[in-house]
């Protein structure tokens, strides 16, 4: 029975991936919840706009790189991120006033907005791929580890070691300040208010005197700059392909609707809830089975690689048919 | 059908009739054909959105289950891998079976909270018995000739019947998706129909003993003659030498212009029944509980109960067109299912064609889907005419070659856009009852 050995194991395989991975959804599912709370609109166009924040970024990053600008052990990416943060407040910002705006005026159906989403999906897809080409790109530079797997089993003695990589710790970083940062507006400040009072209930919000124009603004102005955030993080973490942005998009989705919709709580809880449901019920528990003194002849594994998908889509359709309002009861349309 | 739709009708055949004469007459056949299935797929599309309003997002399922059923009912069964596995799934099949009474029985008799606990204990027991059964039989089917087989086969029967097919196993997938995904409104209904699309397409792309997965499935039988064999008929040389063409290059148009009139005869059908429907007392019914759905329910309808009605209608046109789509192909690969190609591009061409009107949407999955071919070389065209000045060696004319197939992605999207702001019914709108 090798107890510790079996828990570092766990966590180099299954905590530590799912954290980094939980805070990437997380921010991801909080853009798309700002937005089908503000805007009340379900944004296709999600995914492709973190990847078109995070193509800038990394236009931005090359050059700071090829110029010798960089913060080591840092990844140079993350001064580059203000500049990818503009780009996708830019097109959003334009997005809206080009597209949006006039349904907006027609008080139109939400299922309008999705169709103009998917135009506009359509639209930074190929615009993406033009700018940067289809391929994989690594952009992450500096220090790799916080803490290596060789490093561990020398301080501590143990057979498994645990790594730790800089991504990983920047990524829960960035998160925690953004969330904290987030709340902070929504609940402190008078847009944030205002902000929330429009998402509850318009009427009474244009009543009150709150401008509409620039709680659309702003709601805007958020949500790229997750989108981008989360792009980045995620890119710095694994690496940056356009298609994989467009498929994040749906356990993104996913994360937000089990934590109810309109919930910028919800969106945190769901990205963490997808992100340990996906690595957990795919990983294969041979080794941690073998540490607890069993012996499995099979790998253990309770659904293969290939599922990882279907499993956050298989838990957003339980959520729909149990709770369709989600854990924290946001709002159904 | 009005002038207007006949003009565009018009227009539309002689773009293609101008492919044939500027490019090859082969092409322009080719993409009449996928023009066809298109042209299917944004009806079964329409009539679930022009009837009753259901944003489907999730056809690239429907129309992947249609070309497994395909392949399933046409190609050979394979002996070796029956007798390897046939019990084991047997077994598996029956421990599913098994399990789902067991979860019905226990939640019917149990109630409170111990009602949640044993539901779940018996789907996890039942979970480890049907993977207890099901892995060995897996790896024996898999193991059996893998090269040019490993998988269980099908039933061997003519390819036509695999398009009847293709529409149940469509309908009765639907039949499952509706029931769990109907009672929402629209934002969700789309997500979940995407997310369950995803998970058709995942079990397909991993499940080898079903489908070989991605090692895909060649040689398909054809239900037209093959190209070689009609090269070498004594009645085709002599036509061939008749009209003074090659027989090699006529033997590929004769094919193309068989599997065309197959698929405008199916189209021809479904058009048939899809504006039967419509214009009946069931079709007007669906259309008011469309426009408001709060009154129909007042006035006695079982909305969700028309809703899957017309879900299951649509989506079995989809797997038609699915089959339809496997059968030109000659092979099932089930990596070529991509949602932006079939869900969303579908969904561009019943907005711009005219959603609600059977005709526009047919219009609308012709001219997209000419679009969407004919975009790559012209955008090659364009981006050469555009860097002519430059070298050949130019980074910058090496580039924009290499993105101009991307760009069909951006048109796509602006089209979209711009039919949605200035055309927002399409180009053969709806017919209003009692406007002319």
């Amino acid at each position: 029975m090798d107890f510790l050995n079996a828990l570092v194991l766990f966590a180099n395989f299954v905590l530590v991936p799912s954290l980094a991975y939980g805070a990437q959804l997380a921010l991801g599912a909080l853009g798309v919840t700002l937005i089908y709370g503000i805007l009340r609109f379900s944004n296709f166009a999600h995914g492709d706009l973190m990847a078109f924040g995070t193509t800038i970024t990394i236009l931005v990053t090359w050059w700071m790189q090829s110029v010798g600008i960089s913060i080591d052990p840092l990844p140079t990416a993350l001064l580059a991120l203000p500049f990818g943060i503009v780009g996708a407040i830019v097109f959003s910002l334009g997005a809206d006033r080009a597209v949006y705006r006039f349904y907006r005026a027609q008080r139109a159906p939400g299922i309008v907005f999705v169709m103009a989403s998917i135009g506009v999906m359509f639209m930074l897809n190929g615009i993406v791929r033009f700018i940067i080409g289809v391929d994989d790109q690594r952009f992450a530079d500096g220090a790799r580890f916080v803490i290596s797997a060789r490093d561990f089993r020398e301080m501590t003695g143990l057979a498994e070691g645990l790594t730790i990589r800089l991504p990983v710790v920047i990524t829960v970083a960035v998160a925690a300040v953004v969330v904290v940062w987030l709340f902070w507006f929504l609940q402190k400040t008078r847009t944030g208010k205002a902000m929330r009072a429009y998402s509850d209930n318009e009427d009474l919000a244009l009543l009150s005197g709150i401008s509409p124009e620039r709680v659309v603004a702003i709601t805007w102005i958020i949500a790229a700059s997750l989108a981008t955030i989360a792009g980045v993080l995620y890119g710095l973490d694994k690496s940056f392909k356009p298609f994989t942005y467009f498929q994040l998009l749906l356990p993104i989705f996913a994360a937000a609707i089990v934590g109810g919709i309109g919930q910028p709580f919800g969106a945190i809880a769901g990205g963490f809830i997808i992100a340990f449901s996906e690595v957990t019920i795919t990983y294969a528990y041979k080794r941690f089975l073998e540490y607890l003194g069993m012996q499995p002849e099979s790998l253990v594994q309770l659904l293969s690689t290939e599922y990882k998908f279907a499993v956050s889509f298989v838990i957003l359709v339980i959520v729909l048919l149990v709770r369709p309002t989600g854990i924290f009861r946001g709002r159904v349309l | 059908m009005t002038t207007r739709g006949l003009v565009l009708y018009g227009v539309m055949a002689l773009l293609l009739v101008c492919v044939g004469v500027f490019q090859s007459w082969n092409l322009s056949l080719t993409i009449l054909n996928l023009c066809l299935i298109s042209a299917v797929m944004a009806l079964g599309v329409n009539i679930q959105w022009g009837y009753a309003g259901l944003f489907n997002v999730g056809i690239m399922g429907f129309a992947a289950l249609g070309g497994l059923a395909a392949m399933l009912t046409s190609m050979p069964p394979v002996i070796g891998a029956w007798q390897a596995g046939g019990v084991g799934m047997a077994l598996s099949l029956a421990s599913v079976l098994l399990t789902i009474a067991a979860v019905v029985l226990v939640r019917r008799r149990l109630t409170g909270r111990w009602r949640f606990v044993a539901t779940v204990v018996t789907a996890v027991a039942g979970f480890f018995i049907f993977r207890a059964a099901f892995d060995p039989t897996v790896q024996a089917i898999e193991a059996y000739n893998p090269a040019r087989t490993g998988y269980l086969g099908g039933l061997g029967l003519p390819i036509l019947f695999g398009w009847v097919v293709g529409g149940l196993l469509a309908a009765g997938a639907a039949w499952f998706i509706g029931k769990v995904a109907l009672g929402l409104r629209s934002d969700y209904l789309a997500i979940a129909t995407l997310g369950i699309s995803e998970i058709i397409l995942a079990i397909i792309k991993n499940e080898d003993w079903l489908s070989r997965g991605v090692k895909n499935v060649t040689g398909l039988p054809r239900p037209v003659p093959v190209e070689i064999e009609l090269q070498q008929a004594a009645w085709f040389l002599d036509l061939s030498t008749q009209l003074g063409a090659n027989p090699i290059i006529f033997s590929s148009i004769f094919v193309k212009l068989c599997y065309a009139l197959l698929f405008a005869a199916v189209l021809a059908v479904l058009m048939w029944f899809a504006e039967k429907a419509l214009k009946s007392p069931w079709g007007r019914m669906m259309r008011a509980i469309r426009d408001n759905r709060d009154a129909a329910e007042a006035m006695g309808k079982d909305v969700t109960r028309r809703h899957l009605q017309v879900f299951m209608l649509g989506s079995a046109v989809v797997g038609i067109a699915g089959a339809m789509l496997t059968t030109l192909d000659g092979q099932f690969t089930p990596g070529s299912y991509n949602p932006l190609r079939f869900t969303f591009l579908i969904w561009v061409m019943v907005i711009v064609g005219g959603s609600g009107n059977n005709w526009g949407a047919v219009l609308g999955g012709f001219l997209i889907w000419f679009v969407w071919v004919e975009a790559e070389p012209a955008g090659i065209w364009l981006m050469s005419a555009l860097t002519s000045g430059m070298e050949p060696g130019n980074v910058v004319r090496v580039r924009m070659l290499d993105a101009a197939p991307h760009m069909r992605l951006f048109l796509m999207g602006l089209i979209l856009l711009l039919v949605m702001r200035f055309a927002p019914r399409g180009l053969i709108p709806e017919r209003r009852a009692g406007l002319r």
